[in-house]
């Protein structure tokens, strides 16, 4: 149960260098009017992070290579089909979580 | 008060229960790689980074020197500009040290639950904030401690893909952002085969945003 020096020499570099770009956009940009070409860029930026991430979680699971199984596909199928009915993000994460668990 | 401590918090529950998933996994190789509770329990807190922490780890165990993993897990973590930057425009006239606060435990996950709303309000993103964090931190040590003896996580940790699929369709407004997504899940596939690792997230968001602007900007001109 302790921490060795150079294990926590390790974290605290790495968290430093993890917070850099965590922080600094945020502090900095939300004090200046940003141009409206940016504001819109910056609008689109959730939208694609979550198609680029759900595509690769789904289709790439492991990161490397397509890998097409039947249970994360009918599971992110689903929980599309229940995020569209419904607009209710708990019964989609339900809904997805059990497909992916009754066929995985 | 939509907008409460309380109120973010609750609404970090899909990212809780990924976390709970992904965390379990975590704090297993944590465990094997040799790490104490102490040390799990600072790098689950510290670092607060899943996939960072995923390569530690693994780096660790392959005897790599800090100088080769610090600069690594920057690269991998430099996706977070970009999160970072997007959500700026919504905690504006936020007091700076918030702001430095909120942006200390943002991630990919409680990124897309804050991004689907156009006001921010300091306490609510604590509440979402601390919701995961404190998730993560308890996922890593339950798997560490119990690792060897507890089923297959992976279930819940499908709770991730579910979340983005689900917040994808409530924020996509109008063609212009289907087109969005669906160019950044194909440039994101794409970067991903050629060079797997934390540039594809990155390109695809470059690509994807530049895609959108370009819509707008195109269908609002002046029919001239």
């Amino acid at each position: 149960m302790e921490i060795r020096p150079e294990f926590l020499t390790l974290v605290l570099a790495c968290a430093l260098a993890t917070a850099v770009p965590r922080v600094l956009p945020l502090v900095l940009l939300s004090r200046f009017a940003l141009p409206p070409w940016l504001l819109d860029w910056l609008s689109f930026v959730p939208v694609a992070v979550l198609g680029a991430l759900t595509a690769i979680e789904v289709l790439m699971p492991g990161g490397r290579g397509f890998a097409l199984q039947a249970a994360p596909l009918a599971a992110i199928a689903a929980a599309f089909a229940v995020a569209a009915w419904t607009r209710n993000l708990l019964a989609t994460v339900a809904t997805g979580v059990a497909l992916y668990w009754l066929l995985g | 008060m939509k907008e409460s401590f309380p109120q973010g918090a609750r609404a970090a529950l899909p990212v809780v229960l990924g976390y709970l998933g992904i965390g379990f996994a975590a704090g297993v190789v944590e465990r094997a790689a040799g790490m104490s509770y102490a040390e799990i329990l600072l790098l689950s807190t510290v670092l607060y980074a899943g996939s960072a922490q995923f390569v530690v780890t693994s780096m660790l165990t392959l005897g790599a020197p800090a100088s080769a993993i610090v600069p690594t897990v920057f690269f991998l973590n430099l996706r977070h500009l970009l999160l970072s930057a997007a959500l700026a425009p919504r905690l504006s006239g936020v007091p700076a040290w918030k702001n430095a606060l909120l942006g200390l435990q943002l991630t990919d996950e409680t990124f897309v639950v804050a991004s689907a709303r156009e006001r921010i309000r300091p306490a609510w993103m604590a509440g979402l904030n601390v919701a995961a964090w404190s998730t993560w931190a308890l996922a890593n040590l339950a798997g560490a401690a119990l690792a060897g003896l507890a089923g297959d996580p992976r279930a819940l940790g499908f709770a991730l893909p579910a979340m983005f699929a689900g917040l994808l369709v409530l924020q996509l407004r109008g063609r212009a952002g289907v087109a969005v997504a669906v160019c950044a899940a194909a440039a994101g596939l794409a970067i991903q085969l050629l060079q797997p690792g934390p540039w594809a997230v990155v390109g695809a968001t470059l690509i994807g945003a530049t895609v959108g602007l370009a819509l707008k900007r195109w269908k609002s001109a002046p029919n001239s």
